[in-house]
């Protein structure tokens, strides 16, 4: 392996984590992010069965980008995703009960996850089979990360534990592992990235950045952002 | 009668799809800046939500259900709404031309709007009927553009106001969301 495909699979991988963070930077995969973030147990398992779905669903969406037509690649990709999130279903209803009765729904909707369909349109219909897994990975990881960040702040804060150790604190506030919490915990995060990254932040949710890009036909004359 | 106007309100109000749910975040924040396309884009979510409960009900009861395939549901059902999805932009585009150009550009944006593939699966989770799934599911479907109504409001102010820079943009969105969310958490307990 030469030095610089070395160094560009890296980048793949670790572009996610901060530089291209789904949840934080591109804004992707909101509903869980809000969802299922009430303790930070919920938001690793969740972050980790996205990552699996995401991982397999890029290696097979790129072995496969020369048969698909691309006239019905959306539903082609949508059952690729959907068929390893049943699959992840049964894994954790098998071995890890618990997690799977408290992610509940969110376990079936990780299939219209933007995240990974987007990944798939962005990326895997794009790149070959290693990149892609890479890629999976690291956007996979990086939703991982903000979960657990997420989950972190609103189980301290809103009912004073972390991964369910009591850390008797003076003063919980409910607030915070109730919906309204999720989206001010969320939106608090994202300003303190925007101030930390100095990097304009995007004034309107942009096409780009729109989570549906993936689906709508006006984006996908453009040709995409990604590279 | 009156069991379905609890769980038409419920579904509607105490148990918001955006709101509480969680379900539909990205339609939320990405068509909610202007009043018409929320109404654009609620109007057809909820007829989506419904035509898809009605379809997806006897294919799990009269298919799934029998060949004990029950665990494939998830994968039938979002193909069935890609599929619905592009039927009802077909027949619109030549049966009704008035409303496909009212709901046309938002249609093929619903397929991954995970607030409809939410809908039919809580049907089947929660044991409904096809009447309360028809119900359930316009109910839903009524909260989720009521939410976008509300918040295209909301969300005008907020980018008048001068806000901090780094709050800029989504934040300030998102924040502006959450106490809309507070003030839906006033209808929690209504029907129990």
């Amino acid at each position: 392996m030469s030095e610089e495909k070395k160094k560009s699979g890296l980048y793949e991988l670790t572009k996610g984590f901060i530089k291209e963070n789904p949840v934080f930077v591109t804004m992707l995969g909101m509903c869980p992010t809000l969802a299922v973030t009430t303790m930070a147990s919920n938001g690793i398992g969740m972050g980790l069965a996205t990552t699996f779905v995401l991982v397999c669903s890029n290696l097979v969406i790129s072995l496969l980008k020369n048969i698909i037509p691309k006239a019905v690649r959306l539903p082609c990709f949508i059952v690729v995703i959907a068929s390893f999130v049943t699959l992840i279903e049964f894994l954790m209803k098998g071995y890890l009960p618990e997690l799977y009765s408290s992610l509940g729904l969110f376990l079936s909707l990780i299939t219209v996850n933007c995240i990974i369909l987007g990944r798939a349109e962005a990326f895997a219909s794009k790149n070959g089979p290693v990149k892609s897994m890479l890629d999976g990975l690291g956007m996979g990881l990086g939703f991982t990360l903000a979960l657990f960040l997420m989950g972190s702040v609103r189980e301290i804060l809103g009912a004073g534990t972390w991964f369910g150790i009591e850390l008797h604190l003076p003063v919980t506030m409910t607030l915070f592992i109730m919906p309204a919490g999720g989206f001010f915990t969320l939106g608090v995060i994202i300003a303190v990235v925007n101030k930390l990254s100095k990097k304009k932040p995007p004034k309107e949710l942009g096409c780009a950045a729109c989570p549906n890009a993936a689906a709508c036909p006006s984006y996908n004359k453009e040709g995409g952002k990604d590279e | 009668m009156k069991e379905m106007l609890v769980i038409l309100l419920s579904a509607m109000l105490v148990d918001n799809f955006v709101l509480s749910k969680f379900m539909g975040i990205c339609a939320f924040l990405g068509v909610s800046k202007k009043l018409d396309s929320a109404v654009g884009m609620g109007a057809a979510v909820t007829f989506v939500m419904v035509c898809a409960a009605i379809v997806t009900y006897p294919i799990y009861t009269l298919i799934l259900v029998p060949m004990g395939l029950t665990y494939l549901k998830t994968v039938a059902f979002i193909l069935i709404i890609a599929l619905f999805v592009q039927i009802v932009e077909m027949f619109l585009k030549k049966a009704v031309p008035p409303l496909y150009k009212a709901l046309g550009v938002f249609l093929p944006l619903i397929t991954t709007n995970c607030a409809v593939l939410g809908a039919t699966i809580l049907n089947i989770d929660n044991e409904y009927n096809l009447g309360q799934s028809i119900v359930n599911s316009l109910g839903a479907g009524l909260g989720f553009t009521l939410a976008l109504i509300i918040f295209s409001g909301v969300r005008q102010r907020v980018n008048a106001a001068n806000t901090p820079e780094m709050f800029k943009g989504v934040p300030a969105t998102l924040i502006a969301a959450s106490i809309v969310s507070v003030s839906f958490m006033g209808f929690s307990g209504m029907f129990s």
